[in-house]
């Protein structure tokens, strides 16, 4: 029976063959009925932990949503679900309407336009600022072009235009490994912006940043939702405040609560599980 | 600054090439010249054996070029490099076993001796088209390079890093050892592929045929330098970079790691199979000898040793050690392999980035 579904599945008469698909563009992004990314009974497990449990979320086109949640409660796990470097068990994520993200690895996901960064900064440290960026920058990046690439005049302007952007313009030149923790977090956050993105996940972006550098971040992100969609996981709450329309707990895998933060912080599962006793 | 060409930028940015390219150049124009035109009495004549020597040196240092690139830019220790030299070898060997014909010791015009010998009636058919140069000149691109490609394909894709990428690098120019020495195999077993005659019609014993190989030498390692230059100053070679400090920073910005790996993996092998090629001829031999990881390992010696990351340091390293090599093998040759141990020692503790380092610490102090 089980190599009879099986033989169903790849006989399929509504479809094509997954392998003469066209590969998926960022031209082709659906996202007519609101949504930008749909993430469906999505189960992760790792040596019987379930890391996520039956995770269903949403996230709206040029949204910016914080994601909260304890140590543990499937925050980083989600995001690399949703950028390809964890496969879940079971379970669908979708970009747009048409895009499936399971069948796309790491780089094609990053050139659909879905930008990631790390909870750690994590830059080039060998090479400058301004080379970290233009490494970054949205392009062919196959093999002969990138040794063939030289840098135009509105690419370096652009590169230039996002130095300003996450105030590195004086260190252009500096290595990346020379910088500050909260410097490198914004050269991480520049190098997201090279990539054009549509959507980005942002692992803890404040974490080790002075109080007047976490306010220019919260300004930079806010700034961006709109024409972006942003996920951004923090522990911060203080930040989460300052920046949210939107919050969504994660607890054990799953959603508990999603609403506006002073729903949320009144939601008493929520002050049961996260806030204290 | 885009604009200019690559020798302009070279000379402008890169001081330690320049000079290197420009030792390569005297050398070229002066090495034939002591040895060809200066009579043998006289006190700057260079004899025939120094220059088979440095010629074999500058393979070796092509060799140690090809390793930096791997390793010291892209950040894989490749721990079966001689497999990639010796194949080149091989291909090598194998025309010039062909080009000796009738003038073997059983007088076979179409078998090679140790064939003969062996009782085999006929060229295996891998061994058909090496009596062709450009044939064997294909092979000795095309063979270390499917290698590779094969082999890299593999382990890049299923993300193998680190010192397993160097073990199983290890295990593969160690298993390519065994093969060799088996009689078999059709490539001379333990003795390998020698006795060679000629090459392109030149008598292999000449002194003329020993300052043209040498000079074949120098200006492949030129040209490989210069390629190698060029790939890590391109966009390419930055991404190369990123890769080593950053893999999975790269892999989410775009880039497809394992690709940007196989391919700087391919070309290192194809060079390394272009300096197996050039020392064959010169040496006048090449056995299974030449598979085994320790050779592989003294490779990393000398790259460590002359600075990695930097291409002209990987160079400096190969001659420097192997000077000291030839010199300790004849002075005290019980203890060279103790010298090379603990310069291998010294080198980590110390000299962490190599005499370039040294250097350049030096030159930043001053």
């Amino acid at each position: 029976m089980k190599n009879l579904d099986h033989l169903r599945k790849v006989m399929r008469r509504d479809q094509v063959w997954e392998f003469m698909l066209p590969k998926a563009t960022r031209h082709q992004l659906d996202t007519h009925k609101g949504p930008i990314l749909y993430l469906e009974d999505v189960s992760v497990s790792f040596d019987g932990f379930k890391a996520l449990n039956n995770l269903n979320l949403y996230i709206n086109d040029g949204e910016l949503r914080c994601i909260i949640g304890a140590n543990g409660a499937g925050k980083t796990t989600m995001m690399d679900v949703i950028t390809g470097k964890t496969r879940p068990d079971s379970g669908t994520v979708f970009y747009g309407q048409t895009i499936d993200l399971l069948r796309l690895s790491e780089p094609e996901i990053a050139e659909l336009g879905i930008g990631r960064k790390f909870q750690k900064p994590t830059v080039f440290e060998f090479h400058s600022v301004f080379n970290n960026l233009e490494l970054a920058m949205y392009m062919d990046k196959s093999l002969w072009p990138t040794l063939m690439a030289r840098l135009s005049a509105e690419q370096r302007d652009r590169i230039d235009e996002v130095l300003q952007i996450v105030g590195l313009s004086e260190q252009r030149n500096q290595r990346a490994g020379s910088l500050s923790h909260g410097q490198k977090q914004w050269l991480e956050i520049g190098m997201l912006l090279m990539q054009s993105p549509r959507l980005l996940l942002v692992d803890e972006p404040v974490a080790g940043m002075t109080a007047q550098e976490t306010e220019r971040t919260a300004e930079l992100l806010t700034s961006l939702a709109g024409s972006h969609s942003v996920v951004v996981v923090e522990h911060d709450m203080e930040f989460v405040r300052s920046i949210a329309s939107t919050v969504t707990v994660l607890h054990e895998g799953s959603v508990l609560a999603e609403g506006s933060m002073a729903e949320v912080q009144s939601n008493p599962r929520v002050i049961e599980v996260y806030l204290g006793e | 600054m885009d604009k200019h060409s690559l020798l302009v930028r070279l000379f402008y940015n890169d001081r330690g090439g320049s000079l290197l390219l420009g030792l390569l150049g005297v050398a070229i124009v002066l090495v034939p010249l002591l040895n060809l035109v200066v009579p043998e009495g006289s006190a700057l004549h260079l004899s025939t054996y120094t220059v088979t020597l440095l010629g074999k040196y500058l393979t070796y240092a092509l060799l140690a070029l090809a390793l930096d690139l791997v390793w010291g830019y892209c950040g894989i220790l490749s721990l079966g490099h001689g497999a990639f030299f010796a194949l080149g070898g091989y291909a090598m060997g194998m025309y010039l076993m062909r080009q000796i014909g009738e003038r073997g010791v059983y007088g076979n015009a179409d078998l090679p001796d140790f064939m003969v010998f062996l009782n085999w009636q006929e060229l295996p058919w891998y061994w058909l088209g090496f009596d062709m140069f450009w044939f064997a000149m294909l092979m000795v691109v095309l063979v270390p390079g499917i290698l590779a490609f094969v082999f890299g394909w593999l382990a890049f894709r299923s993300r193998v890093t680190g010192v397993y990428l160097s073990i199983m690098t290890q295990a593969l120019t160690f298993a390519l050892m065994l093969a060799f020495f088996r009689n078999e195999m059709g490539f001379g077993g333990n003795n390998g592929l020698t006795d060679f005659k000629d090459i392109l019609g030149f008598d292999l014993q000449s002194d003329a045929t020993r300052a043209g190989l040498f000079v074949a030498s120098a200006l492949a390692l030129a040209l490989g330098y210069l390629l190698c230059r060029y790939i890590v100053d391109s966009k390419f070679g930055r991404v190369v970079v990123a890769i080593r400090d950053a893999e999975s920073r790269a892999r989410f910005i775009g880039y497809r790691v394992e690709r940007f790996k196989l391919g700087v993996f391919v070309i290192s092998a194809v060079l390394a199979g272009i300096a197996g090629a050039l020392y064959v001829p010169q040496v006048g031999i090449i056995n299974p000898g030449e598979f085994s990881p320790l050779n592989s390992i003294e490779m990393v010696i000398w790259v460590a040793v002359g600075g990695r990351g930097t291409l002209y340091g990987a160079v400096m390293g190969a001659l420097i050690v192997n000077y000291g090599k030839t010199y300790l093998t004849g002075a005290l040759p019980e203890v060279w392999l103790f010298a090379l141990g603990a310069l291998f020692v010294l080198v980590t503790l110390f000299l962490p980035r190599g005499i370039v380092g040294l250097l350049n610490r030096k030159r930043a102090e001053a």
